[in-house]
């Protein structure tokens, strides 16, 4: 067993996709014995709102994402449309919703957890979050659009929390 | 023979790590607990989460992409 119990991880990003890597590596983090911290801030704050379902995947400047259909015939799911589709379709209004009911559904199928459900299982194995007060203001959120049990605090309650800590992530 | 039997099958990453700890997490030490997974990952993934976690990782068996773990509870 390892005596480096500490971790924390900065979340910084907003869009449906990369609302996953936090949670899921907190989440785990915890059932491994570790204690956790989140500190989100800027585009993270979006991952604490009580409806994520306004969360969207961005393909927009995205030009490493695989685009795959998750149904239809097996050759047509085969096909990468990422590198085929120019950037410009992305600016049309309500693509991105379709690359995000896209994406919901490949993750339904590969038995990937819904984000809320991976969320409440970060609470319940008592990841902790803190939203940053100073971006919480800037954006003009008020403090109940967020779900029951997050912190508020700045830049040094992080610190403090890094206090022992040996894995730190930005993300 | 196990206490308690988890099936994790059709789950993926992390979700059968986290079940497997709801589920220990309930037992008490010595028991026994069967963790079936259709998720390749979790071959390497269970054996790291024994690692850390002190509970001890009896047997891994394959049948036909279906895996199953034995993990004593510490």
């Amino acid at each position: 067993m390892s005596d480096n119990k500490k971790m924390t991880i900065i979340a910084t990003k907003g869009t449906f996709d990369w609302a996953f890597p936090p949670f899921i590596i907190a989440s785990t983090g915890v059932a491994m014995d570790k204690e956790v911290t989140i500190f989100f801030t800027f585009y993270g704050l979006n991952l604490l709102l009580k409806d994520t379902s306004k969360l969207r995947v961005s393909p927009m400047g995205n030009p490493a994402m695989p685009m795959k259909l998750p149904m239809g015939p097996k050759w047509l799911q085969k096909i990468d449309f990422g590198p085929k589709i120019p950037n410009i379709f992305w600016s049309l209004p309500f693509t991105e919703h379709l690359a995000t009911y896209l994406m919901k559904k490949t993750m339904k199928k590969n038995g990937v957890a819904k984000l809320d459900e991976l969320r409440a299982m970060c609470q319940e194995f008592d990841v902790k979050f803190i939203a940053c007060e100073m971006t919480v203001d800037l954006f003009g959120y008020n403090k109940d659009d967020f779900i029951d049990g997050v912190e508020f605090a700045g830049a040094a309650t992080y610190f403090d929390e890094c206090d022992g800590s040996n894995h730190n992530l930005y993300m | 023979m196990a206490d308690e039997t988890l099936d994790a099958s059709g789950l993926n990453c992390p979700l059968p790590i986290l079940k497997t700890k709801k589920a220990l997490s309930k037992m008490d030490t010595g028991k026994i607990l069967d963790v079936i997974s259709t998720d390749a990952g979790s071959v390497k993934d269970i054996e790291a989460f024994c690692n850390q976690t002190g509970n001890k990782l009896i047997s891994t068996v394959e049948d036909g992409g279906k895996y199953v773990f034995t993990i004593e509870k510490a």
